[in-house]
């Protein structure tokens, strides 16, 4: 079984959000990067395949070489080789076109992404490549059991879960639920180690079109500092939220 | 050229989230001056009140294959439609299922897709609209580079905008194309509540609950402000309250008008997931907890005590 582990280099979850170039730019300085935690659910996940099924994990990311302390952090938690796309990441569209291909080349029975990235949570990447490749594609998937050439997934629905049987190949994205926090894993010495050696190809991308630019960004307007009520007139709250938030 | 709305059923009824896509499809197609149309899959609501938000026509479709959600099908039909109308923008509401079919979609019809949009589009040549990101800390203004375009609505952003009117319904049958077969085991709904990412007003709480014995206030504060609750992390780490239950960054992401936080710290992680609600209530007995610098109003007491005061002024105030 091939596997392949689409994995995007966030900001971490702490970050200070800052842009820069009068906001036409993410500002990075003093920003520390990580695997976009939906991805790790994912990670993970492939990492029990591989030990339990004989699985062989790919990691991809497309991004440029600053990107590749973050693969090689993929790789030092197990993954066996990993492949970046030598491209800035701007576009949805444009980053699936390039996994879509090395998918195809690559012949993997399992892609798996994440829910959406944190830092631009598109929810788009997976979905997209799955189109493109005509395969199943399973959103905010909680539960991936795979057999022979079938796989039994758990996702998220508006209001409960749907379980369903597909079949291989497929793209699921990820979230909790696929593993718990508490499985993910602490790369240990020997895994770091090992991640030096392994496998990191750096491939050209494929021409493709970007559909969407992102020309400004915003901060969010500040919050006024917080009203406090009494708690022995909590019906001056219900007077606030109804006259002044008009919530309810 | 025109816009076409995807409306979403559950268990046949329209939903509430596709009202105000529909609104936004409708404000779209009149700053294009062209009609807005929508379509709607499996449903057993008559789709004419769809004029109320200015729907001028929905394309109705049934039949055997759409009776289960199918992301592909679906896709296959909505793409039908928009071929038909000539849609040069499709609107949809960023719900679980809007996540299953626009990615799809925008492969099918070669479009420019963007999510997690908050406000109308401030241009609309070139398609120009501003969106979430960084996980509430940040928004984004995208410009599309396509000639057609799928929007995604962050659900609540916008509400709806309601007038009167009734819209034409047209029945069509579409026999879809696919070969992807995805066989549904099973459905374990959560009777009778709001989904989360759709609820106008949740009431969460948290550790300082001190047992899962405790939740029976919330569900009555819940239930006294036609609430969904919801619950912080550990909440849902120590399995006091189910993993649907859980707002934040690895679990659900809310953008309620009213979000009530009980007991609940504000760690960044959780914030990530409920700073996008319009107004923030911090009730928590600890004047430090970090959440009050993100909440519009706060209340410094005890839960116990501070709660079930606040569920019967909301009563009183509902009785009047």
């Amino acid at each position: 079984m091939k596997v392949l582990v689409c994995i995007s280099h966030v900001p971490d979850t702490t970050s200070k959000i800052n842009f820069t170039n009068n906001n036409t730019e993410f500002d990075k300085s003093g920003i520390t990067f990580i695997i976009n935690p939906y991805d790790e659910f994912g990670l993970t996940r492939a990492i029990w395949l591989q030990e339990k099924q004989g699985a062989h994990i790919t990691v991809i990311n497309v991004g440029t070489s600053e990107t590749e302390p973050t693969l090689r952090k993929a790789l030092a938690i197990g993954a066996n080789d990993a492949i970046r796309i030598d491209a800035e990441p701007t576009d949805a569209w444009f980053v699936a076109s390039q996994i879509a291909a090395q998918a195809k080349e690559g012949g993997y029975d399992l892609i798996i992404g994440g829910r959406e990235s944190i830092d631009y949570n598109g929810s788009q990447v997976p979905g997209m490549v799955a189109a493109m490749l005509g395969v199943p594609f399973v959103n905010a998937c909680v539960g991936l059991e795979v057999d022979g050439g079938k796989a039994t997934v758990i996702r998220e629905i508006d209001g409960g879960k749907e379980k369903s049987i597909i079949s291989l190949p497929a793209v699921i994205a990820g979230q909790k639920g696929l593993v718990e926090e508490s499985d993910l894993r602490i790369p240990n010495m020997r895994g770091i180690m090992q991640a030096r050696t392994k496998p990191l190809k750096v491939v050209a991308p494929v021409e493709s079109e970007r559909k969407t630019k992102a020309v400004l960004f915003e901060k969010p307007a500040s919050k006024a500092s917080v009203k406090l009520v009494d708690p022995d007139n909590i019906e001056e709250l219900v007077r606030l939220l109804h006259e002044e938030a008009k919530v309810i | 050229m025109s816009v076409l709305v995807y409306v979403e059923t559950w268990e046949g009824k329209l939903k509430k989230a596709s009202y105000e896509a529909a609104s936004y499809g409708a404000r779209l197609a009149s700053r294009l001056g062209t009609d807005a149309y929508a379509i709607v899959l499996n449903a057993s609501d008559d789709a004419s009140v769809l004029g109320k938000y200015g729907i001028k026509k929905t394309f109705s479709v049934k039949g055997e294959h759409f009776q289960h959600f199918h992301n592909y099908k679906y896709v296959e039909a909505i793409a039908h439609v928009a071929e038909q109308i000539q849609a040069k923008a499709l609107v949809l509401s960023g719900t679980f299922t809007g996540k299953m079919v626009a990615p799809l979609l925008a492969v099918k019809i070669n479009a420019a897709l963007i999510t997690n949009v908050v406000s109308d589009p401030q241009e609309v040549t070139p398609l120009t609209v501003k969106r979430s990101a960084f996980s509430n800390k940040g928004f984004v203004y995208y410009e599309s580079q396509s000639e057609v375009n799928i929007l995604s609505i962050l659900p609540n952003a916008l509400g709806v905008s309601e007038s009167t009117g009734q819209g034409e319904v047209e029945e069509i049958v579409h026999t879809p194309e696919t070969n992807i077969e995805i066989q549904i085991v099973e459905i374990d709904k959560v009777k009778g509540k709001v989904p989360l990412p759709e609820a106008e007003i949740v009431v969460s709480a948290g550790r300082g609950l001190k047992s899962p014995d405790n939740w029976g206030m919330i569900e009555e504060l819940a239930e006294a402000l036609g609430a969904s609750t919801a619950c912080s992390k550990p909440v849902s780490d120590m399995h006091w309250r189910p993993h649907s239950e859980h707002v934040g960054q690895t679990g659900i992401t809310i953008n309620p008008q009213l979000y009530i936080a009980i007991g609940i710290s504000g760690a960044i992680q959780h914030l990530a997931g409920v700073s996008g609600s319009k107004t923030i209530v911090v009730i928590n007995s600890d004047p430090e907890a970090p959440f009050f610098k993100a909440a519009d109003y706060g209340v410094v007491g005890d839960a116990f005590k501070v709660v079930p005061a606040l569920t019967e002024a909301i009563r009183k105030f509902k009785a009047q």
